[in-house]
């Protein structure tokens, strides 16, 4: 054997630092080659993916609005993961929260008073709750699986969206066009930025980062979540309720995919419209991991999950790349994120010369 | 030191056997005697060795069966051999003693094939081999029983035993005559068409060695075989080790018990922190010296503590009845045992007679109906349907049987685990840990308790067993229980750290603690038990007072014999 991963036995806290730093590199190398191979010029096809969409104050603004559904989606999802709950119901439970959101939006149109939006926001993040409420209860109450559970409750809520902006949601002055009545200004978020479409929900997710971390790495709520993550018997014994937990992590993680859900009608978009989410609760999983689990690591990997999006968008529309590639280029970048992780327990070691490799003797018959 | 204990240092092996003298320093690993290996205990200043004994029942200047020159294996951040040298004739039992971490179990991996040597030679039989994966040692007759069975419960014997050969097995009409044929002539009744989850786990003992006995067997290795036997099933199995070296195939015994190795093994290899600390018959050392030679310091290993009669009943279990869910599960039935402050109770038993239950509905893992409550009570008070917690809160400490995955998170570090049981000792305040007091109270438990560790932000589980029990002890006791529930508290763990936790224990006794220990390592129970019991089949026989109770009485109750006359014998056991 020529290369030999060895475990460390310890987490190396250099590797900790470099592996990102490393897949960039390698990620950066390899999409040069890809992109020369297709005849594009490589430093100009990484400025047009990387760089150019964050050159201005607009860019920025559109990075922010891309990440902040995702970085909520995945700081719900982190609390989830760290007790072993496999959330993978992230993205319905943002729909469903866009959806009763929406319904009690379009019910209060005229509605002039602030507490409007509260309301609003109150709603949609209960329903995403209550959504994985859902899921939560199947688990415990009949220990059901509940990443197949969360994942068909998905597909649920999409459906149900579909049925609400095709029938009751309908915009009676909309021309049949699928979508809801544009809400009323008491109903949507503030923007930030004049010229940018950067609104107030920026602030909520600066809110739940805070809150997740401090959950997580401070409060003993966070500790008997990990420890039930880590050790569901060691848990047991020292009398931490599992069910209760599960239904906090489940609750947390659909609220704050609720509350994700609501800023993309009320912020951005403004009615409800079947394509409210294009998969921002799968991306979050990515994300969360990315992060790994943890609240800080995550609110980089959503900017760069959205900087991908958005850069994979423009390199399409001013170069005419496929978007295939600048897919291929976002598993490249993955991939090498999560391979570069490997050296954290590892390390690799190099043999060039192969070992030797004494062959066993049969042993003659009639030693014995 | 009243004796110098029969250990042979090379040196005097040289003088003595006429060797020539092996070159000083720089050849220790090249020069090769029949006792190979470096004495250590040595360089103190004990009584110079005696000569070595010669091996009483192999014949001299016959090839050594298997003999390891050199061996070293490097893990990340330990040694775990350093140039072993052992050497096993045929025929010959040979004892691998060592405290836990000492490179036991990676020799025997080595010499399986499970894993391979950084260096150093394997020699079987005469010539030098690479043994690459078991397969390969069990074509050259190498067999292993280890310590946790792998047997499929839902499959007979006979088809356990025909997975495990292959296409030799040939159809179960031909292979069950043989399994017949081999369980007879070794004196081990087996009835190859049982299912494997319906024989007792000395019968299951029994399939794995007449699995590795099924092929031509020259090197059987046996790890801690008697630790799940009862004292009877372990005389059982040493007459078939007996009559199976007598036909000339070598064993190596791997035991912590000292006292089987004196009765059963011809010769023995002491490592100690991956070296080779010694060799000795062990038939000629007293356990206190063989202790020494594992331990390597001249502490007082073995102790008699003062019997002592307890105060008030705090833990009072009335006819405890649990129907186990799992089928193959032990239900407990009627069970009645009352504990008082300042005094031990040791409950023996062979393992999966009712410990895990009876564990787990002291512990609140398991639950009564609120209806039951009654039938357990601390100090009066009803607790059988109070979650764990709540238990703690009425002054239960309790460790655990398992010390990674149950009685600490093997990921968090050892001030997490501090946090785990103690978190109602004022750690918490307002649902933040109080991180200053956590840190402060690993580091009274690891100062208190002399546990081994660089810090407290060191993950659990890359503490040795012994240390990670002393932790998990320390942060029960310094709870100041008023209840302490032990299980297997010296499990696995080495010389030196059982003498610190039974002493551990018998002072929280006399600061007046009920303490309930519950193992299956009869020699504990009767050194720091003052009252005695056993469970079997789910049901715990009546307890008696240590000082009259006889090994042999417990061993009765350990197979059910309740009734059996017992006939106190005046204060001598």
């Amino acid at each position: 054997m020529l290369l030999s991963l060895e475990p460390r036995g310890q987490q190396s806290r250099l590797m900790l630092w470099c592996s990102p730093l490393l897949a960039a590199v390698l990620t950066l190398g390899c999409g040069s080659l890809l992109f020369i191979a297709l005849g594009h010029d490589p430093l100009l096809t990484l400025h047009t993916l990387l760089i150019a969409p964050i050159s201005d104050w607009y860019g920025v603004s559109e990075l922010l609005v891309k990440a902040l559904p995702i970085l909520l989606c995945a700081l719900g999802l982190a609390v989830a993961y760290q007790a072993r709950i496999w959330n993978i119901g992230a993205e319905g439970q943002l729909l469903l929260g866009a959806l009763a959101s929406s319904a009690l939006a379009v019910s209060i149109i005229d509605m002039q008073s602030r507490w409007a939006l509260v309301m609003i926001l109150l709603v949609g993040t209960l329903a995403g709750a209550a959504w994985a409420g859902l899921t939560a209860w199947l688990r415990t109450r009949f220990n059901t699986n509940e990443i197949l559970t969360s994942i068909m409750l998905n597909y649920i809520a999409l459906n149900l969206l579909l049925f609400c902006v095709h029938g009751p949601l309908k915009d009676p002055a909309g021309y049949n066009f699928p979508e809801s009545a544009m809400f009323g200004d008491a109903s949507r978020l503030p923007l930030l930025l004049k010229d940018g479409r950067v609104h107030a929900g920026v602030y909520f997710a600066l809110l739940a980062l805070v809150a997740v971390w401090v959950l997580l790495q401070k409060s003993f709520i966070g500790f008997q979540i990990k420890v039930l993550g880590l050790d569901k018997r060691a848990a047991g014994f020292v009398g931490f309720r599992e069910k209760r937990l599960i239904w906090l992590v489940l609750l947390i993680s659909g609220g704050l995919a609720g509350l994700a859900g609501v800023c993309e009608v009320t912020g951005p978009i403004g009615q409800l419209v079947p394509q409210v989410s294009p998969g921002y609760g799968y991306a979050a999983i990515t994300v969360a991991f990315l992060g790994r689990l943890n609240p800080i690591g995550i609110l980089f990997s959503s900017l760069l999950m959205a900087l991908l999006y958005i850069g994979g968008e423009s390199a399409q529309m001013s170069m005419n790349l496929p978007q295939a590639i600048t897919q291929l280029f976002q598993g490249m970048m993955l991939f090498f994120l999560l391979a570069s992780d490997v050296l954290i327990l590892y390390h690799p070691r190099l043999n060039l010369r192969w070992t030797r490799r004494a062959t066993a003797t049969a042993v003659p018959a009639g030693v014995l | 030191m009243a004796c110098a204990p029969k250990w042979c240092p090379i040196q005097d092996q040289n003088r003595a056997g006429g060797r020539p003298p092996r070159p000083n320093n720089k050849g220790r690993h090249t020069f090769l005697t029949e006792w190979p290996g470096n004495c250590f205990i040595h360089r103190h200043n004990f009584k110079r060795p005696e000569p070595v004994m010669p091996n009483p029942v192999p014949i001299p200047d016959q090839t050594p069966r298997l003999r390891l020159r050199n061996i070293s294996k490097r893990y990340p951040g330990c040694l775990a051999n350093d140039a072993i040298d052992l050497s096993i004739a045929p025929g010959e039992i040979h004892a691998l003693l060592g405290e836990n971490g000492a490179g036991k179990s990676t020799l025997m991996k080595i010499i399986y094939g499970v894993t391979q040597a950084d260096s150093g030679d394997v020699i079987w039989q005469g010539q030098r081999v690479s043994l690459r994966n078991p397969a390969q040692a069990r074509s050259l007759g190498i067999g292993m029983v280890f310590q946790h069975f792998s047997l499929f419960e839902t499959l007979s014997v006979a088809q356990n035993i025909a997975l495990a050969m292959g296409a030799a097995a040939g159809t179960p009409k031909q292979l069950e005559p043989k399994i017949r044929e081999v369980s007879r002539r070794y004196g081990m009744a087996l009835e190859p068409e049982r299912l494997v989850h319906s024989l007792s786990i000395g019968e299951r003992q029994r399939v794995e060695i007449i699995r590795c006995l099924m092929q031509d067997i020259r090197l059987l290795i046996l790890d801690e075989p008697t630790s799940v036997l009862t004292p009877q099933e372990a005389d059982d199995l040493f007459i078939t080790l007996r009559r199976l070296a007598a036909e000339g195939c070598s064993i190596l015994f791997i035991s912590h018990k000292l006292g089987e190795v004196r009765a059963l093994c011809h010769s023995a290899t002491v490592l100690r922190g991956g070296r080779v600390a010694g060799h000795c018959v062990p038939a000629e050392c007293s356990d206190q010296q063989l202790a020494q030679l594992m331990v390597g310091k001249a502490a007082t290993l073995i102790t008699d503590y003062p019997k002592v009669a307890g105060g008030r009943v705090f833990l009072d279990i009335q006819g405890l009845s649990w129907l186990n869910p799992d089928p193959f599960g032990c239900s407990l039935k009627n069970i009645s045992l009352e504990v008082c402050s300042g005094e031990i109770v040791g409950v023996a038993g062979v393992a999966g007679n009712g410990q895990d239950e009876l564990l787990a509905l002291l512990s609140g893992e398991a639950r009564l109906n609120r209806n039951d409550a009654a039938t357990i009570n601390f100090a009066g008070l009803p607790v059988a349907c109070l979650h764990p917690d709540a238990r703690r809160r009425l002054g239960l400490a309790f460790v655990p049987a398992e010390r990674l995955g149950h009685g600490a998170v093997p990921q968090l570090s050892l001030a997490d685990n501090a946090l785990l049981t103690a978190f109602q000792q004022g750690l918490v305040s307002k649902g933040m840990i109080r991180r200053s007091k956590v840190e402060a109270l690993a580091e009274a438990i690891i100062h208190r308790f002399g546990v081994k560790t660089p810090d407290t932000r060191t993950p659990a589980k890359s503490l040795s067993g012994g240390n990670l029990q002393k932790f998990i002890l320390g942060r029960e006791i310094l709870q100041q229980p008023k209840l302490l529930v032990a299980a297997h508290p010296t499990w696995g763990v080495d010389v030196g750290a059982a003498a610190t936790i039974h002493r551990a224990l018998i002072a929280l006794r006399d600061a007046g603690a009920a303490i309930l220990v519950i193992s299956e390592d009869l020699d504990e129970l009767f050194q720091i038990a003052d009252r005695l019991g056993a469970l079997c089949g789910g049901r715990l026989s009546p307890l008696h007072a240590t000082v009259d109770t006889r090994l042999s009485d417990v061993g009765g109750w350990m197979a059910g014999q309740f009734n059996a006359p017992h006939s106190p014998v005046p204060a001598t056991a």
